[in-house]
């Protein structure tokens, strides 16, 4: 019997596989497709004080090995979350973390005391890396001193396991990381999308209404495995590492490289099974080298 | 219920420079496939290419399991798809999004371009209910129409040419078919032929569908990146469209 249990916090996982959250809805969208008590984890959208339309379309862009997305978290607001989605996605068989956003201190501590009292809600994730949003989001996420603010704040209302985003669009992700764990964060997860940009140059205008956008998708893992090595080597808290996984083998470059668990993101548009592929494909690896938990090869490098 | 599955291609049609059309097999018994709904196409062998394409669902066969993509090649993506050959495997995630509500006695379905696809399926539904449609195709030149005889046997077809190649030149809102009496109208094709079917209709207070293409990224109503700014705010085209009711839609209707 192979373990692939691991712990975040207080959160316990069956394996290490999770969602990324924007890239699987609030998972009823993939019920069809997986049994999602076959996933460590799902982190359902990214949900505000109030209901948000995003930004304007286009906001979505296929790049070579990637995609461009400016959606500008698009959702419900946290009282319709708990209203009208949390009584339907409840009863699922995995730990349900909710994304955390906003564009002020009291928008993040108003939603995540209301996410607080959320029996069947683990933990949240912090989310102070959107690229996609005027305020707040990733110029929280930016600066040590701000992000160490909204940690702080939040930490005081909120009581369960608390993940922080972590954005790469910085100098020194690691001076970020320890200023949200000196915060009182339980866990970090990285790294939210990369700023990009592209243009038709046939039309000769750019390709997003928003101009800029967040790069996701293959191109981005190796970023994504440096960020989450660097990390994982200056903190204590344990890290979800995610950018670009697609495969078991992507997903066990993260966890050798100091990552607890896993995000799977753009790769649910690709394929809606592949959370479960990737599981199967860490039961597989553990079986041919002889590995009887998973844990054992956490952090090896 | 949605799912995803490895068909067969069974058979593919060049049809002219821009088109052509695949017939899939389904490995045991085809799922229900209503008109409107599209498919995810994996794009395989393509570095360029990552995101799965959508293609409406041109038409369905259940004694064979099979269902036809009819496809224009526009994009990487496509020419990708245009290299395929019988025999080759292709996966889909299907059926996706809200179809054709199959209302009215005297509908009018109006296609452009490659917005001809799914009005085959749809003139077969409406025919398999009793309800002959009024099938008007329009493009540019002849050849820009793709598919034409599979119409007849559902419907009395009508076409519409820029340059007059084919039935009467001009618009499809120019064609004198397209002033008979209708009780629904159905459109799928370019953006601003769509419009203007719509705002005609409304001028004449008749129902109309519209099929909308946005990008897409995941089709299922995940990635919330295909949005069309509706009355009721951002709704994605793949979930709660691609056809949606014109009344709906009155930013849109009102915008270039």
């Amino acid at each position: 019997m192979i373990n692939l249990s691991t712990q975040i916090h207080d959160i316990t996982l069956r394996n290490p596989v999770m969602t990324a959250s924007g890239t699987f809805g609030y998972g009823e969208e993939f019920t069809d497709f997986i049994d999602l008590s076959r996933l460590g984890g799902i982190v359902v959208k990214g949900t505000t004080g109030q209901r948000r339309q995003g930004n304007a379309y286009p906001r979505m862009a296929e790049t070579p090995a990637g995609m461009l997305n400016a959606v500008g978290l698009q959702n419900v607001g946290v009282d319709t979350f708990c209203a009208e989605v949390y009584p339907r996605i409840r009863h699922y068989d995995t730990n349900i973390l909710v994304n955390v956003s906003g564009s002020s201190i009291e928008e993040y501590c108003d939603v995540a005391a209301k996410i607080d009292a959320l029996d069947a809600i683990p933990g949240i994730e912090l989310n102070i890396s959107c690229p996609n949003v005027k305020q707040g989001g990733m110029g929280f996420g930016t600066r040590p001193e701000m992000a160490a603010q909204v940690v702080e704040a939040v930490r005081r209302v909120y009581h369960k396991t608390l993940v922080v985003k972590l954005t790469p669009n910085v100098t020194s992700i690691v001076d970020i990381a320890r200023a949200v764990e000196g915060a009182g964060a339980d866990a970090l997860s990285l790294i939210n999308t990369l700023l990009g940009m592209a243009v038709d140059v046939e039309r000769q205008r750019p390709m997003l209404s928003t101009v800029t956008g967040g790069l996701s998708g293959p191109c981005v893992k190796p970023v994504a495995v440096r960020c989450v090595w660097q990390v994982a080597h200056a903190v204590q808290i344990p890290v979800i590492g995610m950018g670009g996984i697609v495969t078991a083998a992507d997903a066990l470059e993260f966890l050798m490289a100091g990552a607890k668990a896993v995000e799977v993101g753009t790769a649910n548009f690709l394929d809606p099974r592949t959370t479960v592929h990737i599981v199967e494909g860490l039961e597989d690896y553990c079986r041919r080298h002889n590995i009887s938990d998973i844990n054992e090869i956490i952090g090896i490098i | 219920m949605k799912h995803i599955t490895d068909f067969t291609i069974v058979s593919r049609r060049q049809l002219g420079e821009h088109y052509f059309s695949l017939t899939l097999q389904h490995p045991a018994t085809l799922p229900p496939v209503a008109a409107g709904q599209f498919v995810e196409v994996e794009v395989r062998h393509c570095r360029e290419v990552l995101l799965r394409r959508p293609i409406s669902v041109h038409d369905v066969d259940p004694a064979a399991n099979t269902l036809t993509l009819l496809i224009q090649t526009v994009g990487k993506g496509t020419r990708q798809l245009a290299t395929l050959a019988v025999g080759d495997t292709l996966n889909l995630i299907y059926p996706l999004g809200h179809g054709f509500s199959l209302q009215g006695r005297q509908p009018l379905l109006v296609g452009g371009g490659a917005g001809i696809a799914p009005l085959l399926h749809l003139a077969k539904c409406y025919h398999a209910q009793g309800v002959d449609p009024v099938i008007l195709l329009g493009g540019r030149t002849r050849e820009l129409i793709p598919v034409r005889d599979e119409f007849a046997a559902y419907g009395t077809v009508h076409y519409a040419t820029e340059d007059g190649s084919l039935g009467e030149r001009g618009l499809v809102t120019q064609h004198s078919a397209f002033s008979a009496d209708y009780d629904h109208i159905a459109t799928c094709g370019p953006t601003p032929m769509m419009k203007a079917v719509g705002r005609a209709a409304q001028q004449r207070g008749i129902a109309c569908e519209v099929s909308l293409e946005n990008m897409m990224a995941c089709g299922i109503g995940a990635c919330l990146c295909c949005v069309c700014d509706t009355d009721e705010g951002h709704k994605c085209v793949c979930k709660e469209g691609p056809v949606f009711d014109i009344t709906t839609l009155t930013k849109w209707m009102n915008t270039k």
